[in-house]
């Protein structure tokens, strides 16, 4: 009986086996595309059919864009919400804003960034991983909580000013919170990581000799950075500052919490129309604007890190 | 001889053997160099005379030592104590990239984002020197180790072989007082290496660099310098010609390292002016030497016999009392060539004799088991205290 069962068991288990091994493969790779276009592709092309109607007051408030008329498909794309954010200032400030905002905060975090990946990748074995802990260490607490901390850090009775009042070097306190100061230290902490880590695979991965052999031909420490470092750890560079302008362009909590009125960025734009204005399609028709914006240093993302590693074989 | 004559071979001597000289004024000199990392002497108290136009090679184990006394040389290391002198001028605080000195590194270290062109054009592009000269003198020295065709490539393009020329004319364009070469061949194959030893060696008497290599490889040494320093734990063993230290060996450690040997742990028994006699229990036998021993009789004495230095007969020879032992084959490797055989005496200790094949033989000469004696010149031993 049981020798029995075991058979019938093995067999089973065989038969999976080979199944697996023909279609494995498919399965394995199938999965994350699969997860990707049902909880990526398929919202995406929910928005952007979103952002080819009008915004009425219904349920979806939306007009549709599909209709059935006498047995046929009619289908009405409505372009006028792309030329609305083109039209209206507001839109075009928010991108520029946005843009700006997130370019001077990539260079601010390359700037802090560069020096810490440097020092994790040269430091030794084991002081090294305690170094990489601590700049991981930060994604355990919620990114929320740390914006909020941040409220405290900077607000007119926070830490900061409470410090500076009490050793008397100022009298008033400072305005830090809802400044777009705040918004830059936000990205800035809040980004830093993902500087830092491709920085320091680059730079981990670099031949400690080169800078010798630098040095040995007659370069002083700063021009072998120069020469040698600094152009050998450009796809570092490239995939750091990438990690953070694409997410910092699109930001809602971080100027939401710690910006002020002024501050005006695509993110809170977006949700303004969305929630506030309850206009789906010109709040559809922004986002999709914003893909496209970022789209383009995507792709020459891609596409350099594609040159990178055919350079390297 | 007349003196004339006697005076020319001197100063012969003298010129190709500037170590024999005592007038000549060393290089580069290591004066009671220590470096210490922690705790641990990388390097401890070596003075060492370099002379110019030297081919000379550190040779040692890892972790010896050899690496950090180049280092030291190239700037990457500052010593812990003791002094650095190169052409006379102390290196102490002077930076590697003001030394007179250029590196080729264990692994090349080629820019990788530059082609060979701009490699071996870096130092010199560094130094501000006009545009139409770096040309001339790359070109120049990229036919100096045929890489001509090549200087467009970029390193990852080449061959290992070609990385290594690269590397080697980059090191070389700026003239530098010494050449510092760390494992030159070590990263090449063995065909490779043996034509690639004689091209540098060529090379270096072309140039006239003074050329400091740091190698594990006793072959490599032997072939290529022009002396050697045998390194161990920090400490350099024994300085000579590969000559010397073959057959002048002044420790179990110099002898082990370069070439193959036999040691036989013996006491001096006999001591006179003209010969020492060493009972051996190791060999079983009364070891005959022709010169005389430093020490005194009871004295424990390591005799080192070359494996090629050895006869294997047989018959036992006409005269059995001296440096004559006999024992089993145990295993013969036939490598063409020469044979090598492995014979165990009776006290358990283990003999490898070598012997050329020189003439064409029906069926091997000696088979596994076979009872032979071993016998040796009584010049053929040196003697070793230590």
């Amino acid at each position: 009986m049981s020798s029995d069962k075991q058979e019938g068991s093995l067999t089973l288990k065989q038969r999976f086996d080979r199944w697996m091994i023909k279609h494995g493969r498919v399965l394995v790779v199938g999965i994350p595309y699969f997860w990707l276009f049902l909880f990526f592709l398929v919202p995406f092309l929910i928005v952007l059919k979103i952002s080819f109607s009008v915004a009425e007051y219904a349920q979806p408030p939306y007009t549709p864009l599909f209709e059935w008329i006498d047995e046929g498909i009619t289908v009405t794309l409505n372009f006028g919400n792309y030329l609305f954010l083109l039209s209206d200032s507001l839109y075009v400030t928010a991108y520029l804003n946005s843009i700006r905002i997130a370019a001077i905060s990539t260079v601010i975090t390359l700037l802090i960034g560069y020096p810490m990946a440097y020092g994790i990748a040269r430091a030794q074995g084991s002081m090294r991983s305690v170094l990489l802990m601590l700049v991981i260490l930060p994604f355990w607490t919620s990114f929320l909580i740390r914006v909020y901390a941040w409220i405290g850090i900077l607000d007119r009775e926070g830490l900061i000013n409470a410090f500076l009042m009490w050793t008397g070097i100022i009298s008033e306190p400072l305005i830090m919170r809802q400044t777009e100061f705040a918004v830059y230290v936000g990205i800035v902490y809040t980004y830093l990581p993902f500087m830092i880590l491709p920085l320091y695979s680059t730079l981990e991965k670099m031949d400690v000799s080169l800078v010798e052999a630098a040095l040995d031909l007659g370069c002083k420490p700063w021009q072998a950075f120069a020469k040698i470092t600094l152009p050998l750890s450009m796809p570092g560079i490239l995939a750091g500052s990438l990690l953070v302008f694409i997410p910092a362009v699109g930001e809602f909590v971080i100027p939401e919490l710690l910006g002020g009125p002024n501050t005006l960025m695509i993110g809170r734009t977006l949700w303004n129309e969305f929630f506030a204005n309850r206009d789906w399609p010109i709040a559809s028709s922004v986002a999709i604007a914003m893909l496209l914006f970022l789209v383009v240093p995507i792709m020459w993302f891609q596409h350099i890190q594609t040159k990178q590693e055919e350079g390297q074989q | 001889m007349s003196e004339a004559v006697l005076e020319r071979v001197h100063e012969d001597v003298h010129k190709t053997q500037p170590w024999n000289n005592p007038d000549a004024v060393p290089y580069i000199r290591f004066e009671n160099v220590t470096k210490k990392f922690g705790d641990f002497y990388a390097v401890d108290d070596v003075s060492l005379d370099i002379y110019r136009h030297e081919l000379f090679a550190l040779l040692g184990g890892s972790g010896c030592g050899k690496t950090t006394l180049l280092r030291m040389l190239a700037g990457f290391e500052e010593p812990t104590s003791g002094k650095i002198y190169i052409d006379g001028v102390d290196m102490a605080g002077v930076p590697a990239y003001e030394r007179p000195t250029n590196m080729m590194f264990q692994s090349y270290a080629l820019f990788p984002h530059m082609s060979v062109e701009q490699n071996v054009a870096f130092g010199l592009v560094q130094d501000g020197v006009s545009r139409s000269e770096i040309k001339e003198l790359v070109a120049e020295m990229l036919g100096l180790v045929q890489m001509s065709k090549f200087a467009k490539r970029k390193p990852h393009q080449l061959s290992g072989g070609q990385r290594q020329r690269v590397a080697l004319a980059r090191s070389l364009i700026k003239r530098p007082k010494v050449l510092l070469l760390d494992e030159p061949l070590g990263a090449l194959d063995k065909k490779l290496r043996e034509q690639t030893q004689f091209e540098l060696v060529n090379i270096q008497e072309k140039v006239g660099t003074t050329f400091v290599m740091v190698t594990h490889d006793q072959e490599e040494a032997m072939t290529m310098a022009s002396r050697i320093a045998v390194m161990n734990e920090g400490v350099i063993n024994q300085t000579g010609t590969p000559f010397e230290l073959y057959e002048y060996p002044n420790s179990r450690y110099t002898a082990n390292f370069l070439g193959q040997v036999n040691l036989i742990e013996g006491v001096l028994v006999d001591d006179d002016e003209k010969y020492a006699v060493i009972k051996s229990d190791e060999a079983g036998c009364e070891i005959y030497i022709d010169h005389a021993v430093q020490g005194h009789e009871g004295m424990t004495f390591w005799v080192a016999l070359r494996p090629e230095r050895l006869r294997i007969t047989k018959e036992a020879p006409k005269e059995t009392k001296y440096n004559c032992v006999s024992g089993k084959v145990e295993e013969i490797g036939y490598l063409g060539g020469i044979s090598t055989y492995h014979v165990r005496l009776e006290s358990g200790k283990r003999i490898k004799v070598t012997e050329p094949n020189s003439t064409r033989q029906i069926e091997p000469r000696y088979t596994w088991e076979d009872t032979v004696w071993v016998s040796w010149e009584a010049g053929a031993a040196s003697v070793l205290n230590k």
